[in-house]
């Protein structure tokens, strides 16, 4: 899954769509997850970013990771 | 460099919830770096505020209504530029194009220049000949047919599925859900825009604008792709972001090209969820968010005053995407004085 081109992301986690206009804003790790997406990142990558770095699990990683991508799907933030 | 001086006249000052482009159009052209211009305003009414806004609208003068023919509006222009010598004429309302256009030549010969659509463009693009402007130049339009009475209503359902769109000729555009609201809004545009009322299918999708400048040889001299952001109750847009489309500066520059269009104009898209561009309308005009154009790096009203006055204009190739612009409005206060010069005497 690739994050598409026209996705500007500040290090804030202001997130701007050029082609829609639409505008979003994520909290840190959201913003640190689609940040390793648009460098091309996968998943096994990018769980082993998040939990070297904040305390938590693969289960609970996994789980909110997968609602997070549905999330951004929806928003047709991704190449698909 | 020093600037030129010239003399340019625009309507359109009616900067209210309903905006002209008049103002915008004056901000670009005062912003010019070519151009030291004295601005001369057309004012149909008493309180298009531009009228008292004297830091951007040097002089006004009141021009008869488009319905009052063309021989009174040559009058009076001629009346104006007696006293103004006007260089170019930037005419900025739907309704008032037609006349501008059938006076172009005679404005000519008094050395006012003009950059307007001609006559077979300006007619291909009305909305009740949408359907065939989309066959003849390949644009997808959703499907409409216009109508001339509340009798034909009842029958709409042959050609159209509910929702649908109610339209007047120039302007207004209204959602109706069921036959009883279309006639509700038949009646409200025929009181004010006459017929034909044209009916137009819902396309589902996001509504997004273009504003462009041809010079008439098929060239695209600028074009700047927006979404609106807050949009009025009238539809209008009060809030706007210019995007990076491709698909859209395509189309807009496909359109040029082959109808060589002639001037400013807004083309009305709806985007679908499958990014689909559906053309619903073309305003043959510079629209009332031109200002953003020029705040993201297109300077499109300066660059209609360069061609009307015969300049070379070398077309704008990037703007900058994510610019915004958010509308206001302020409280101007007037003395009863300006306002009973201008009802009196018909200039300000």
């Amino acid at each position: 899954m690739k994050i598409k081109k026209n996705i500007a992301i500040s290090d804030n986690g202001f997130i701007f769509d050029s082609n829609t206009g639409d505008t979003y804003s994520l909290n840190p790790v959201g913003t640190e997850i689609l940040l390793l997406l648009k460098e091309g990142k996968q998943l096994p990558e990018i769980q082993k970013a998040i939990l070297e770095k904040y305390d938590s699990d693969n289960a609970t990683f996994e789980k909110a990771y997968l609602d997070f991508i549905s999330m951004i799907r929806q928003y047709h933030l991704t190449e698909e | 460099m020093t600037k030129k001086k010239i003399t340019v006249a625009v309507s359109g000052l009616n900067n209210t919830d309903n905006p002209g482009p008049g103002i915008p159009v004056v901000r670009g052209i005062r912003e010019s770096k070519e151009f030291d211009a004295r601005i001369i305003g057309f004012a149909y009414e008493n309180l298009e505020p531009g009228i008292y806004l004297h830091d951007i609208i040097d002089k006004t003068y009141q021009i008869p209504y488009p319905s009052a023919g063309i021989e009174p509006l040559m009058q009076r222009l001629e009346y104006i530029n007696s006293i103004e010598k006007i260089d170019v004429i930037i005419p900025n309302f739907d309704a008032e194009l037609f006349s501008f256009m059938k006076c172009a030549d005679d404005l000519k010969k008094m050395n006012i220049h003009t950059f307007l659509p001609t006559h077979e463009q300006f007619e291909e693009r009305q909305k009740s000949n949408l359907p065939d402007f989309g066959k003849k130049y390949g644009v997808n339009v959703p499907f409409s047919r216009p109508i001339f009475g509340e009798n034909e209503i009842f029958g709409l359902t042959a050609d159209f599925t509910y929702p649908l769109l109610v339209k007047g000729k120039y302007y207004d555009a209204y959602v109706a859900y069921n036959p009883e609201q279309v006639r509700m809004y038949f009646n409200k545009i025929v009181s004010k825009w006459g017929l034909p009322i044209i009916i137009q299918e819902f396309v589902h999708g996001t509504e997004v604008n273009v504003i462009a400048l041809g010079d008439g040889k098929g060239n695209t001299i600028g074009a700047v792709p927006m979404r609106k952001q807050y949009i009025t109750d009238k539809g209008k847009a009060w809030g706007g972001i210019t995007l990076d489309d491709m698909n859209m500066l395509d189309l807009t520059h496909k359109i040029i090209g082959q109808t060589k269009w002639r001037g400013g104009m807004e083309l009305e898209l709806i985007k679908t969820n499958n990014n689909e561009l559906f053309l619903i309308e073309i305003n043959p005009r510079i629209p009332a968010w031109v200002y953003l154009a020029v705040g993201a790096g297109q300077n499109l009203p300066e660059a209609l005053v360069k061609l009307a006055l015969g300049e070379e204009v070398k077309p704008y190739e990037s703007y900058d995407v994510g610019k915004m612009f958010v509308r206001y409005s302020m409280d101007m206060i007037v003395n009863l004085e300006e306002f009973e010069k201008l009802s009196m005497n018909g200039e300000l």
